[in-house]
């Protein structure tokens, strides 16, 4: 359980301290690890299968996330030459 | 007697073609379709009274209109005598109009509008006439009044044309405000609009009074006003007649359609049809009688000293409907009809037979500008006259048995104002007599007084239109002899074909009465023609003598009696300031658009605010995010 409050930590640090969209991915990702263990924890500590069910969503789901994010990020690349989220502010109301 | 329905529904199936098609594909032949409708209503009516002669009738709904608690309003037809000679009426003069029209009409642009309306008048009137029930009635009541003023605005390029449509129609709204009241309370009162039922129970409720303004006013005397309201408004009686002499601005033939024949005598048929409502309040007769009477003296001084050949007739006709009224008043509903009748078709023929005049003169409306258009124009002096002699009561024409009947009737009437509106409805005679030759003295006798253009312009007017002339004429001649008085050694057929629905006062009078009045209509009329032979063909010095010794009266006259500028001044005006001030400057401004405007503006400052949470910044919102679901799991714990 303390591993997985750690990781998720981090993944929520990352991503609010670090202007690299890549990075801040790589975050995301750490967040959903730290719920899947969590999840899988709890799984084996109520001795209950619906819990790692639902991780194996929950990885499925991040894979195709990561597909379309990382497409996104690409396509942005081409434009704006930069990968960094403070340049990037065209929806600024 | 199913057929009866083809009736109304031709004129609508010509009006729904030609506003569909006309413009596109009937084009100069729109009147076909317009024209073959009418005619065949008119062969449909014509069966139709031979079958109510026969004894037929029918009252019969068709179809539920309206089912809304216990209020039912269906679409109804009742065929009874009455109902038989208005639609011979409307049937007839309007397909000599609509024919008389193809000449008069011709090559103007809007051809296939005014044939249109032309049937889509000639459907509402006869949905008025046929119908079983209050409700209909009101429908082409409303009917009729759109399509006059569709066509008093016909030349809507015209100010003039347009406006006088707009006064039409909001002068109407003041009578048939009375009208719609009355039907409200006939409905509340009897809980049905079917005109049986409510005649049926009408004794059932005499001597009811109703808590008003104070007053306790009878209820069979208020519904009766209320429904006579409406017939004020749309027969142009005192004081809601100003609207007609301006209707003149329309064409010819709808004026003698409309203005002449049919529409305007709808107030006439409304009276006589809620005669059973009438006859039990006597003060409704006699508000009806003299309403009548006043107007019919009013309007016959007035087109006098009038220089518009249309305005003159126009003025004729609100006098003759008055007479109607008179009629009506002292309970002699079938005399009111019959003079309804005979008046139709010489009415239409003098108005047909000033288009006439017009159209070889190029529009001119001046009497003063006209004169010696006799040998120019024989059939259409000759027809004239005829209508002329028909409206001044001479004997032998259908003008003559009308009247002199309503004249008797109420000389002889056991209603206590009976022999005041005779008096004045023989002054009137007098006067029509006098104002019809003087018209047609400046008109067709004497030296021509136009422009050398004119003159030389002046033509009979094409066959299209000189046939339904001499028809109408036959008409103005013969349609009297169906009532030719017992005095005279006639069957007074026309009055007791009607008996069954109208009713016959009882004339309290000997057969020398009966003599003196109908010798007294007689001179008069006689006296009224020798009287304008004289000071516009021997004398023409007086008139303009007597215009000027008598100016301040001869301006009155001239002037109408300053009605309509009393009305611009305690109605119109007040209303347009009121408008103008209140509710564009105030409400409008103010109120509406501040609210209107108001609220888009203050959303705008609020999403101004709102706007600036949105930086475009991806870490920003990250921070956000982060924030809210701590908020919300530590809510949660907290309000665990």
């Amino acid at each position: 359980m303390l591993l997985s409050a750690a990781v998720f930590t981090i993944g929520v640090f990352g991503f609010l301290s670090r202007r690299n969209i890549i990075i801040m991915f790589m975050s995301i990702e750490l967040m959903l690890n730290g719920v899947n263990i969590s999840l899988i924890s709890f799984s084996h500590y109520l001795q209950d299968m619906r819990g790692q069910i639902l991780a194996f969503f929950v990885i499925a789901v991040a894979a195709a996330e990561t597909v379309i994010g990382l497409a996104i990020v690409i396509a942005l690349f081409r434009n704006k030459a930069t990968v960094h989220v403070d340049k990037i502010n065209e929806m600024k109301g | 007697m199913e057929y009866y329905l083809l009736i109304p529904f031709l004129p609508l199936a010509a009006f729904i073609l030609n506003i569909l098609l006309g413009k596109e594909v009937f084009r100069e032949k729109a009147h076909w379709v317009s024209i073959l409708a009418v005619v065949g209503s008119f062969i449909i009516a014509v069966a139709t009274l031979f079958d109510v002669i026969s004894g037929k009738t029918l009252n019969e709904d068709l179809y539920t209109w309206i089912v809304s608690g216990t209020f039912k309003a269906s679409v109804g037809f009742l065929i009874d005598p009455l109902t038989a000679v208005m639609l011979i009426v409307v049937t007839t003069c309007s397909s000599l109009i609509q024919i008389y029209s193809i000449g008069y009409m011709h090559g103007d642009k809007g051809y296939y509008r005014f044939f249109a309306y032309m049937s889509l008048f000639t459907f509402c009137m006869l949905m008025l006439a046929m119908s079983n029930n209050f409700l209909q009635l009101y429908f082409g009541w409303e009917g009729v009044g759109l399509c006059s003023y569709f066509l008093i605005g016909y030349y809507f390029h015209k100010k003039s044309a347009s406006d006088a449509g707009k006064k039409a129609f909001i002068v109407n709204r003041f009578g048939d405000f009375g009208f719609g009241l009355g039907v409200i309370i006939v409905f509340l009162t009897f809980g049905t609009l079917h005109y049986l039922p409510v005649f049926n129970n009408m004794t059932g409720i005499v001597g009811k009074t109703v808590h008003l303004l104070g007053f306790d006013v009878s209820l069979v005397t208020l519904i009766a006003l209320l429904l006579f309201c409406g017939a004020v408004g749309k027969s142009a009686q005192i004081p809601l007649h100003v609207w007609l002499p301006d209707a003149m601005e329309g064409p010819t033939p709808v004026s003698a359609l409309i203005h002449a024949a049919t529409m305007v005598t709808a107030g006439v048929f409304l009276v006589a049809r809620c005669s059973p409502i009438f006859n039990l309040s006597e003060v409704a007769l006699i508000v009806v009688a003299l309403t009548g009477a006043i107007t019919a003296l009013f309007a016959a001084t007035i087109a006098l000293v009038q220089k518009d050949i249309k305005r003159i007739i126009a003025y004729s006709t609100i006098s003759q409907l008055g007479y109607m009224f008179l009629g009506c008043g002292v309970g002699a509903y079938a005399a009111g009809i019959f003079h309804l009748y005979t008046h139709a078709f010489f009415k239409a023929l003098l108005f047909l037979c000033a288009g006439s005049v017009m159209h070889a003169m190029g529009g001119e409306l001046n009497i003063q500008k006209m004169g010696g258009l006799k040998k120019y124009m024989p059939v259409t002096y000759l027809t004239f006259v005829l209508g002329s002699l028909s409206i001044s009561g001479i004997p032998g024409f259908a003008g003559f048995f009308s009247k002199d009947e309503i004249l008797w009737l109420a000389y002889s009437s056991p209603n206590p104002v009976g022999k005041f509106v005779w008096l004045l409805g023989t002054i009137a005679a007098f006067l029509t007599a006098f104002y019809s030759f003087r018209l047609i003295f400046l008109t067709f006798h004497g030296k021509f007084r136009g422009t050398h253009e004119q003159e030389h312009h002046l033509h009979e007017s094409p066959k299209v239109m000189t046939i339904p002339l001499i028809l109408l004429s036959i008409g103005a001649i013969a349609a009297g002899w169906v009532g030719i008085p017992h005095l005279l050694g006639g069957g007074a057929h026309f009055a007791e074909f009607l008996k069954s629905v109208l009713g016959h006062p009882e004339a309290h009078g000997t057969h020398n009465e009966e003599w003196m009045v109908m010798g007294i209509s007689v001179i008069v009329g006689l006296s009224g023609i020798g009287l304008a032979a004289y000071m516009y063909l021997a004398r023409t010095d007086i008139p303009v003598r007597l215009a000027k010794n008598f100016s301040s009266i001869y301006r009155t006259l001239f002037n109408k009696y300053y009605v309509d500028e009393l009305y611009s001044f305690t109605i119109v005006r007040p209303t347009l300031w009121t408008a103008k001030n209140i509710l564009i400057g105030f409400t409008d401004a103010k109120i509406i658009e501040g609210i209107v405007n108001g609220v888009p503006r203050l959303i705008g400052k609020f999403s101004g605010m709102l706007r600036k949470v949105q930086t475009g910044l991806v870490h920003h919102y990250a921070t956000i995010i982060a924030a809210g679901a701590f908020f919300i799991i530590a809510l949660a714990i907290l309000l665990r």
